[in-house]
């Protein structure tokens, strides 16, 4: 069995002593201060001013941590952002825990400081939260859920709707870092200037432009299928299309080379601190401007425009090379596993 | 630095089109055959096909090695599959359909065992993991590939491994080639040569393309710059009536290739005829296992015929592959064929030219 005691077993999943153990010594320490208080089953909170937003989000990365950061980070800035990029300000997550029998407390102890790191940086309270152990083998390691709960921010009015020809497509910093991170970390070939994850809040971002909010269309945390998929979701069955100028495009040359190599593109590769936005030209210098002056934003670039004609619809790029061709969503899932 | 900076460079890629618009003015009318798949690619990614003059074209060629096999291939693979062979394939060919639309991808959903490797040398561990079970090798494939693949019958016989052989469909650029010219509605002007292959069979090879077709060969490398410097020595060539070879990659292709991989291919191989999708039937335009080797040859060894099989029925790859056709003149291409439901191998390979058409260039053009 566990003689050391430095394992999970089942029972810290059962209801029973292990279970007010695991809370007691793993929980309670970290998140005990807020609403979690008496570990009441569910948390009472106070009213919020105006209208909230509400998001969830599950995390299953593989390996549970690359360079740059963990499932834990991952999990706490995933909902944070996707409540973020809606223009709202995180106040509270739920958070749950779903534990393989047999995985190490080291391993749960570190991802459990890593949340309260990230959650304490993006200014979010861990209001509640469930573990539950399932048998060996029955799932990899440990899976991550988090839900969270926001307020919007005056003046965002975001609506794909609102985007007209002229209007400008701005990235708050290199494309691709968390993609590549993580692949790099499965194969097992993470090294110093290798690439980094930019897992992190965009939440900054959002606070910075708020002056011009009212000139910002739109605006995605580009995951899953990366900058491409976002954008193209955005372009799809709309009467303009989008024009990105490859050379603008700002790329870690670590991530930029890992692509290379695994013939992938990087605009296909997740970011997970990273915003996508479209917005009126005449506020375009002074959101990258906003942006530049946060931690997270210092390398974000100006990287297209929305065009009219031959790719109304689309997403297309003036390659490095000046020809041009279409940037297309991402075919099935080329990464599997990456959040 | 990326290690590939140098050759993506904006400011020679700008001279270089700059460079091709001077050579190919006039109103001659052009065409370059790209043979190689990897070209394929390179010209959708990079958008390079924005970059040349209205009057010259570039088709793809028959050099993408899924898309020429015929689905004859699949059927026979396919039926050692279901005679109890274990399949071993590059993960290319899995999702490739047959003229009936079956896929080595959907036999092993219905329980057959097909495993990808990305070395053939993989199917060694196979076939010593279940001795009592044939172990095939799914050997397609130009001169580039051949070597690597000869090597798992040279280690499964010095490790005394008796369950494994190659079901063989490879081969040889130069006679596609010369088919291609030979066909009576494609009017070439000259060919961008594969730099993969090139680097075994040495750019010399491409000498009886010249001289016999009075058409100039450029072998170019992969990147976009090398990909526009081959095209810009093509029109130099073609527009002076120069019928030559001419190297652009020669800081990896030498004149006569590559000795040790063409030695051991006349060790192991002899020319023979081969089906093409699209052309058919050339004579000595294949390799297949010498009689001496016959042991390893799965068709011979397990009594399967490897034949052209049907088509997938209204593709047009074999139009595709001959550069009878561009992909969107397929009245199927973006409609009933998808790289999410690909009818032909075209659509599925990854170096396929209608996967590269419907990647980069479905829409835009004006
Ligand atoms: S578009 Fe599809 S059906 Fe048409 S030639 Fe290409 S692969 Fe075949």
């Amino acid at each position: 069995m566990d003689p050391k005691g430095d394992r999970i077993l089942l029972a810290h999943g059962g209801g029973g002593r292990l279970t007010a153990a695991l809370i007691a010594d793993e929980i309670v320490p970290r998140f005990g201060d807020g609403p979690l208080r008496g570990l009441p089953d569910a948390a009472d909170l106070p009213p919020i001013g105006g209208a909230i937003a509400f998001t969830t989000d599950a995390f299953v990365v593989q390996p549970p941590f690359f360079p740059g950061g963990d499932i834990g980070s991952l999990a706490v800035n995933g909902t944070v952002n996707d409540l973020a990029v809606c223009g709202a300000r995180a106040r509270w997550l739920s958070l749950a825990l779903i534990l393989e029998e047999g995985l190490t407390f080291d391993v749960l102890r570190r991802v459990l400081d890593s949340v309260t790191v990230a959650a304490k940086a993006a200014g979010v309270t861990v209001a509640t939260g469930d573990t539950k152990v399932v048998p060996r083998g029955q799932c990899d390691g440990l899976y991550l859920a988090t839900s969270g709960l926001g307020e919007r921010l005056p003046g965002y009015a975001l609506s794909p709707e609102r985007i007209r020809p002229g209007d400008r497509v701005l990235v708050s910093g290199p494309v691709g870092d968390h993609g590549m991170a993580v692949m790099a970390a499965r194969m097992q070939f993470a090294s110093a200037g290798g690439p980094r994850s930019d897992c992190a809040s965009v939440l900054p971002l959002v606070e910075a432009a708020a002056p011009m909010a009212g000139g910002i269309r739109w605006m995605r945390d580009p995951t899953r299928g990366g900058v491409a998929a976002a954008l193209n979701e955005c372009a799809r069955g709309r009467p303009w299309g989008i024009m990105l100028h490859e050379a603008a495009i700002p790329l870690h040359s670590a991530s930029a080379a890992l692509a290379d190599a695994l013939g992938l593109d990087p605009l296909h590769s997740p970011c997970e601190g990273r915003i996508v936005a479209v917005c009126d030209p005449s506020v375009a210098g002074e959101v990258l401007r906003s942006w530049r002056s946060t931690e997270v934003g210092r390398e974000a670039a100006e990287i297209g425009s929305i065009v009219c004609g031959a790719w109304d619809g689309a997403v297309a790029m003036e390659t490095r090379m000046g020809g041009r061709r279409l940037v297309d969503m991402p075919l099935g899932e080329l990464l599997p596993r990456i959040c | 630095m990326r290690f590939t900076e140098g050759f993506r460079d904006p400011t020679v890629a700008r001279a270089l089109a700059a460079g091709l618009r001077a050579a190919a003015a006039g109103d001659r009318r052009l065409c370059f055959m790209e043979v190689c798949g990897t070209h394929t690619m390179a010209v959708g990614r990079h958008g390079l096909r924005a970059l040349l003059p209205p009057n010259v074209r570039l088709v793809s060629g028959p050099g993408c090695p899924v898309c020429v096999t015929p689905s004859g291939y699949l059927d026979a693979a396919l039926e050692l599959g279901r005679r109890g062979a274990v399949l071993a394939t590059f993960g290319d060919l899995l999702h490739a359909p047959a003229g009936d639309g079956r896929t080595l991808a959907g036999w092993r959903g219905a329980g057959g065992d097909v495993h990808v490797c990305y070395s053939p040398l993989e199917a060694l561990a196979l076939a010593e993991a279940a001795p009592s079970r044939e172990v095939v090798f799914l050997a397609i494939g130009f001169e580039t590939t051949i070597a690597p693949t000869l090597m798992l019958a040279v280690r499964a016989h010095r490790a005394g491994i008796r369950n494994v052989s190659l079901l063989t469909s490879f081969r040889r650029v130069v006679p596609a080639m010369e088919a291609v010219l030979a066909t009576p509605d494609v009017r070439l002007d000259g060919f961008l040569c594969p730099p993969h292959v090139s680097t075994v069979i040495g750019a010399d090879a491409y000498r009886p393309v010249a001289e016999r077709y009075g058409r100039p060969c450029v072998v170019a490398g992969f990147e976009p710059l090398d990909v526009l410097a081959g095209l810009l020595e093509l029109i130099r060539l073609a527009t002076a009536g120069r019928a030559e070879v001419h190297n652009e990659y020669a800081r990896v292709v030498t004149p006569k290739g590559n000795p040790r991989a063409r030695a051991l291919i006349e060790e192991w191989l002899t020319p023979s005829d081969a089906w093409w999708r699209g052309l058919g039937r050339l004579p000595d335009s294949g390799y297949s296992l010498r009689p001496d080797r016959a042991e390893w040859d799965a068709a011979r060894r397990l009594g399967v015929e490897v034949g052209p099989g049907a088509e997938p029925r209204g593709c047009r790859c074999g139009d595709v592959v001959a550069g009878r056709i561009d992909p969107p003149e397929c009245p199927l291409f973006g409609r009933r064929c998808t790289p999410d439901r690909p009818v032909g191998p075209c659509m599925v390979s990854s170096e396929g030219s209608c996967a590269a058409w419907y990647r980069y260039e479905r829409a835009g053009r004006t």
